[in-house]
C-alpha cells in the first residue's frame, strides 16, 4: 500500500474540495478540513503502528521515475527520524485547525476563510512530502514550495505587520534554498551518476574540498530554515506577526526541515566537510542558545518571546546534531519533536489570550489565573515544559542533548546549560507578569477557555507530560535511525580528530 | 563566348518543403498586403484574422511533420539551417505567435488612425466612425516569418535581412497604441532609432568577418578560423561589432536600454508577441553565430559574455526593483531572465555538454514565452478610464476584487521567480545545471543571488495585491474576450504543466538539441 502517497494525496484532495466549498459556507469548510486532517491523522497512525524499527532504512518506500531528463524521481520513504516528524505535523495540523476555527473570521483579513483552512491542508501534504522525499530534488523541491502557503498564510490572515513579516520570511527562505539549489547542482554533476537518489549519493563526494563547498549550500539553507544564530532575524518577526495557528505550524514543523536537513543531509551527504565545520556549527549554536535566551527576556510582546526561545532552543538541537553521537542526536531529534508540542501549546495559549484581549503585550496583562485558571493553568505547564522541568517531555531531550554534547565538547554543554537557567528566568518571568498578582483592570472580564479551546490544548498537555515520563516509544523508533545516520556519517576513512581549538572557540575567549 | 557557352549554370537548389512554414507565412503576409489593397474596410479585419491565425497554425503543423520527418539540414544552398534546434525554435515562435494573434484580435489596443495627431479633431472622428488598421495582421506575419528566418539564418548576408524583416514591422507595431498614444509613438521612435544603429553594426561585423574569412557563410568563417592568419584585427573587430548587433536584439546589458521604454510604450499585445518572440529568435541567432560561426573562438568571447551575463542579470535585478510602472518592471524582470539564460550560452565543452546547455536554453526560452504572453495577457485586462492601469499603486488590492485574475498573476510572478512546480524552476534548473556541468559555477551563483533580488520585485506585486487594501477608485477588470481569456488560460496551463510534468518537452528540447546546429 502506497502510504506516503496517500497521506500526501488525502490532505490535496481535501484541499481542493475545501476550496470549493460555496462562498459563505465558511463553517462546512472549517469542519471539513478538521475531518481532513483527522483522516490523515488516523492513516498516519495505521502507518506507524506497522513500521519496524529494527527493520530496513527506508520504509513504506515508492520510487517512480519523474523527470529521467534530470535523474529525478519521486521517490519517498521513512526511517525512525521522518516518521516521528511525520507525526509531529500531522498530530500538530488538527489541533491548529481547531484552535484556529475562528481566526480567519475577523473582517480585516484579506481573504475568504476556506482559503486559510486549503493552504493548511496544502502545507500539511507539503510537510508529509519534505520529510518523506528519499530524493535530493524532492525534497528540494517541497522546500522551496512550502514557502509559497505559508507566506500567504502570513500575509493575509497575520498581524498589523503582516505583508513585511511574509515578504522578510519568503525571502530570507528563497535566499537560502537558492543557495542550496547550487549545491543541488553541483551536487549531481559532481556525483556523476544521474540520479538524485540520497542513497545513491551517500559517500560519492570525496574531494574534501568540493564537500566544503556543497556542505556549505546545504547548511546556510538550513541554518537560515532552522533559523540558527545569525540567520535567524526573519522568525521573530514572522511568528510573531502570522496569526497563532500558522505560527504553530512554521514554528513547530517547518523551521524542523532546517534540522532535519542538517542531520539528514549535511551530516551523511558531506560527512568529511560536516566534522570540519562542527567546530563553528557548536560555536554558533551554543551562542544561539545564549543569546536567543537573553533577547527573549527583554521581549515585551509575548509572540515574540515565544519566537526567541525557539531560537535558544534551535541552539540545542543543532548543537545535538553535530555533536555526532548517539546520545545528542537521539535527543535533537527528539528536541524536534518535544519542542513543536510544547512551544505549539505556548504559540495557541499566547494567541487565546490575544484573542481575548487584544493585545500582543505582556504588561497589558496581570493576575489573569485568578480570572481563567484553566488558561493560566496549561500556559504554565507548557511554559515549564519549555524550560524543560523534568517530568515534561522536553527535559528528556534537552538532558540527552547535553549528555551526548558533553561526551565530546565539554565546556559548549557547560555554556549551553546556563540557557536552561536562562529559559527559567524568561518563562517564570512572563508568568509572573502576565498571570499573578492583583487582576488588571482590562482583563477582569477575561472569560477562561471554552470548550473547542481545552480540547485543543488537552492533547499537547497530554503529550507533554505523556513523553516527559515515558518517552520509550520515541526513543524506540528514533534510535536506530540515528544510529545509521551516525554509521555513514564516521564510515568514511578520514574522520580527522576535532580540532581542540573548538572548546576555546565555544568558550567565547 | 565559348567559355560562357561551355559552363552549364547549375540552378540553385531550393528545397521548397524544407522552407515550407516560413514560405507560408511570408505568402500569407502577402496575401494580407493584398487583400488591405482589394477588400473594402468592413470585410478586412473578418478576412486577416482567419488568414493570419490559418497559416500560422499550418506552418506549426509544417514544422511538426519536418520534425517528425527528422529533417536536419542546411536548406537552399547551405543559408538556411533547418536543424533540430530551428525545429524546436519555429515551433516555438509560431505557438507563441498564434496565441499573441489572440491578443492582438482584441481591438480596443490599436489606434483607429495612426496618421492623425494625436489629441486632434481627426483622431476623434476616427474613433467615431470605429476605424481600424487591419495592416497590423499582415505586419505580424511579417514579423512573424521574420523571427524563424532570423535563428535559422546560416550565413551572416540572410541573417541580417532576417533581421530587418523581424525588425521593421515590429518599430511600426510599436507605434500604433490605441492610448497614451505619445508615450507609444516615442517608444517606436527610439526603438527604430536604436534598432537602425545596431542593425548597422551587425552589417560593420559582417563586412569585417567577410574581410576576414572571404564569405558570410557561418561554416566557413568557422573553417577559416584556423587557416586564416595575421587578420586578427579584422576577425576580433568583426566579431565583437556583430556581438553588438545580436545582443541589442536579445537586450542584454549593456544594450539593454531600450527594452522598457519599448515594451511599456508598445500596445501590450505586441509587447507580449516581442517578448516572447523575438527573443527567441534572437536568442537562436546569438547561438548561431557565437556557436557555429565563432565557435572555435570560443576562449575569447567566453570572457566577454561572462562579463555581459553578469552586467545583465544584475541590471535587470536591481533595476526591475526601482520601478512603478508593470510593463517597465516586466521589461527589466526579461533583461534578468536574458541573463540567466546567458549562463548557458557560455557553458560549452564537448559535444554533449553543449547539447545539455542548447536543450535547457530552449526548454527555459518556451517556458519563459509561455508566462511571459500569459502576463502581459493580464495586464490588458486590468484597466482603468486611461486605458490599461499600468502603475503599480493601482494593481492594490487586486486580490480582493479579481482573486481568479490575481492568482493567475501570481502564477506567472512565481514562474518568474523560478518556484518548484511552476515552469519556471524547471526552465532556471535547466541552465544552471548545464552552466555548472560546464564549469560556470561562480556565474551560477551570481544567477541565484539576482534570482533573490528579483523575487523581491516579484513578491511586491503579489503583496500589493493580495495583502493591500484596495484603492477607492481602483482599475475595473475588463471582461475578457474569448480570445484573452483562451491566451491567460492556456499560458496559464503550460507554466504548470511544465511545471509539474516537463518531461515530454525535456525531451523534445533533448532531441532537438541532440545533433546540434548544422554546419
Amino acid at each position: 500500500m502506497p502510504w506516503l502517497s496517500i497521506l500526501m494525496g488525502v490532505p490535496v484532495l481535501g484541499a481542493l474540495a475545501v476550496a470549493a466549498v460555496p462562498k459563505g459556507n465558511d463553517r462546512l469548510a472549517k469542519q471539513l478540513t478538521l475531518a481532513v486532517s483527522l483522516v490523515v491523522l488516523a492513516l498516519t497512525l495505521a502507518m506507524a503502528f506497522q513500521f519496524d524499527p529494527a527493520g530496513p532504512r527506508d520504509q513504506f518506500a515508492e520510487v517512480y521515475r519523474w523527470i529521467p531528463a534530470f535523474g529525478v524521481h519521486y521517490a519517498v520513504g521513512v526511517d525512525g527520524i521522518a516518521l516521528v516528524l511525520i507525526a509531529l505535523a500531522v498530530v500538530l495540523v488538527p489541533i491548529v485547525v481547531l484552535a484556529s476555527w475562528h481566526d480567519a473570521d475577523r473582517p480585516d483579513a484579506r481573504r475568504s476563510v476556506k482559503t486559510y483552512f486549503s493552504l493548511i491542508l496544502v502545507l500539511e501534504a507539503m510537510m508529509i512530502g519534505v520529510f518523506a522525499a528519499t530524493d535530493v530534488f524532492l525534497f528540494y523541491v517541497f522546500f522551496e514550495a512550502m514557502l509559497i502557503p505559508m507566506y500567504f498564510m502570513i500575509g493575509s490572515y497575520g498581524g498589523a505587520q503582516r505583508s513585511y513579516a511574509a515578504v522578510k520570511f519568503l525571502l530570507y527562505s528563497l535566499f537560502g534554498g537558492l543557495l542550496m539549489l547550487v549545491a543541488v547542482i553541483a551536487l549531481y554533476s559532481m556525483a556523476g551518476k544521474n540520479t538524485f537518489l540520497f542513497p545513491e549519493l551517500i559517500g560519492v563526494i570525496k574531494d574534501p574540498t568540493a564537500q566544503k563547498w556543497l556542505f556549505l549550500g546545504f547548511f546556510i539553507a538550513f541554518a537560515v530554515k532552522a533559523p540558527l544564530w545569525p540567520f535567524h532575524t526573519w522568525l521573530p518577526d514572522a511568528a510573531a506577526q502570522a496569526p497563532a495557528g500558522a505560527a504553530v505550524l512554521l514554528v513547530g514543523v517547518l523551521d524542523k526541515v532546517g534540522t532535519y536537513g542538517m542531520l539528514r543531509f549535511c551530516l551523511e551527504l558531506f560527512p568529511d566537510a560536516a566534522k570540519f565545520f562542527t567546530p563553528l556549527v557548536i560555536t554558533l549554536s551554543v551562542i544561539g542558545i545564549v543569546y536567543g535566551a537573553i533577547v527573549a527576556i527583554g521581549q515585551t510582546d509575548m509572540k515574540r518571546l515565544i519566537a526567541y526561545t525557539s531560537i535558544s532552543h534551535f541552539g540545542f538541537i543543532t548543537m545535538g546534531v553535530f555533536a555526532m553521537t548517539a546520545d545528542a542526536g537521539a535527543g535533537a531529534t527528539l528536541y524536534m519533536v518535544n519542542h513543536g508540542f510544547s512551544t505549539g501549546a505556548l504559540f495557541l495559549l499566547a494567541g487565546f489570550l490575544i484573542h481575548r484581549r487584544g493585545s500582543h503585550h505582556i504588561s497589558d496583562y496581570g493576575g489573569v489565573q485568578k480570572v481563567a485558571p484553566v488558561l493560566a493553568g496549561t500556559f504554565l505547564v507548557a511554559g515549564l515544559s519549555s524550560l524543560s522541568l523534568p517530568g515534561l517531555s522536553t527535559f528528556v531531550s534537552e538532558f540527552l542533548v547535553l549528555i551526548g554534547t558533553f561526551e565530546r565538547y565539554a565546556v559548549p554543554s557547560i555554556i549551553a546549560l546556563s540557557g536552561m537557567v536562562l529559559a527559567a528566568v524568561y518563562i517564570l518571568w512572563m508568568y509572573q507578569r502576565m498571570m499573578t498578582g492583583p487582576t488588571a483592570e482590562s482583563v477582569k472580564a477575561l472569560p477562561d477557555l471554552n470548550v473547542r479551546e481545552k480540547i485543543v490544548i488537552a492533547p499537547l498537555v497530554a503529550l507533554l507530560i505523556g513523553f516527559g515520563f515515558f518517552p520509550k516509544p520515541l526513543l524506540d523508533v528514533i534510535n536506530p535511525a540515528v544510529k545509521q545516520t551516525l554509521t555513514s556519517v564516521n564510515v568514511t576513512p578520514f574522520a580527522p580528530a576535532v580540532p581542540a581549538t573548538a572548546e576555546k572557540k565555544g568558550a567565547g575567549q | 563566348m565559348s567559355t560562357l557557352a561551355a559552363v552549364a549554370v547549375d540552378p540553385p537548389k531550393i528545397e521548397y518543403a524544407e522552407l515550407s512554414p516560413m514560405l507560408l507565412v511570408f505568402g500569407a503576409a502577402i496575401a494580407g498586403v493584398l487583400v488591405e489593397a482589394f477588400t473594402p474596410r468592413y470585410l478586412r479585419k473578418s478576412i486577416q484574422v482567419p488568414i493570419t491565425i490559418v497559416s500560422l497554425i499550418g506552418a506549426f503543423v509544417l514544422t511538426v511533420w519536418l520534425g517528425l520527418r527528422g529533417t536536419r539540414d542546411a536548406a537552399a544552398m547551405g543559408s538556411v539551417a533547418v536543424d533540430g534546434p530551428a525545429l524546436f525554435i519555429w515551433g516555438a515562435i509560431l505557438l507563441l505567435a498564434v496565441v499573441s494573434v489572440l491578443l492582438i484580435n482584441d481591438d480596443d489596443q490599436f489606434v483607429a488612425q495612426a496618421a492623425a495627431v494625436p489629441g486632434s479633431a481627426d483622431e476623434d472622428r476616427a474613433i467615431s466612425e470605429g476605424g481600424a488598421h487591419t495592416e497590423i495582421y499582415p505586419l505580424v506575419l511579417f514579423a512573424v516569418g521574420g523571427m524563424l528566418l532570423f535563428p535559422a539564418a546560416n550565413d551572416l548576408l540572410i541573417m541580417f535581412v532576417a533581421l530587418e524583416v523581424m525588425s521593421l514591422p515590429l518599430y511600426l507595431l510599436c507605434g500604433l497604441a490605441r492610448r497614451r498614444r505619445l508615450l507609444s509613438q516615442e517608444a517606436a521612435m527610439k526603438y527604430f532609432l536604436l534598432g537602425a544603429f545596431s542593425s548597422a553594426f551587425f552589417l560593420y561585423g559582417t563586412a569585417l568577418l567577410y574581410g576576414f574569412a572571404g564569405s558570410v557563410d557561418l561554416a566557413a568563417i568557422a573553417k577559416s578560423l584556423g587557416s586564416v592568419a595575421g587578420q586578427d584585427s579584422l576577425l576580433f573587430m568583426g566579431a565583437a561589432t556583430l556581438a553588438v548587433g545580436v545582443l541589442f536584439k536579445i537586450g542584454a546589458a549593456p544594450f539593454q536600454a531600450w527594452k522598457p521604454d519599448v515594451y511599456q510604450g508598445a500596445p501590450t499585445p505586441i509587447t507580449a508577441l516581442m517578448a516572447s518572440g523575438t527573443l527567441i529568435a534572437a536568442f537562436g541567432a546569438l547561438l548561431r553565430v557565437f556557436w557555429v560561426a565563432l565557435g572555435n573562438l570560443d576562449t575569447e568571447w567566453i570572457p566577454v559574455l561572462w562579463a555581459v551575463a553578469i552586467l545583465t542579470m544584475v541590471v535587470g535585478a536591481v533595476l526591475a526593483i526601482t520601478q512603478t510602472d508593470i510593463k517597465r518592471m516586466l521589461a527589466y524582470s526579461s533583461i534578468a531572465h536574458t541573463g540567466f539564460l546567458l549562463t548557458a550560452v557560455v557553458a560549452t565543452g564537448n559535444a554533449g555538454q553543449n547539447a545539455g546547455a542548447l536543450s535547457g536554453i530552449l526548454f527555459y526560452l518556451l517556458a519563459y514565452g509561455f508566462a511571459t504572453v500569459g502576463a502581459f495577457a493580464v495586464v490588458t485586462m486590468v484597466r482603468d478610464a486611461g486605458g490599461e492601469a499600468g502603475h503599480l499603486s493601482r494593481w492594490a488590492g487586486l486580490g480582493k476584487r479579481s482573486p481568479v485574475l490575481a492568482g493567475i498573476f501570481t502564477l506567472f510572478l512565481l514562474a518568474f521567480a523560478g518556484i518548484p512546480l511552476t515552469s519556471g524552476f524547471f526552465g532556471k534548473y535547466a541552465v544552471f545545471s548545464a552552466a555548472v556541468a560546464g564549469g560556470a559555477t561562480a556565474l551560477v551563483i551570481v544567477g541565484v543571488v539576482t534570482s533573490a533580488m528579483a523575487a523581491f520585485f516579484y513578491v511586491r506585486v503579489i503583496v500589493l495585491m493580495f495583502f493591500s487594501d484596495p484603492a477607492p477608485e481602483g482599475p475595473t477588470i475588463a471582461m475578457p474576450s474569448m480570445g484573452t481569456a483562451a491566451v491567460v488560460t492556456l499560458s496559464a496551463a503550460a507554466t504548470v504543466v511544465l511545471g509539474v510534468f516537463p518531461q515530454p518537452v525535456l525531451d523534445l528540447a533533448h532531441s532537438a538539441a541532440q545533433s546540434l546546429f548544422v554546419r
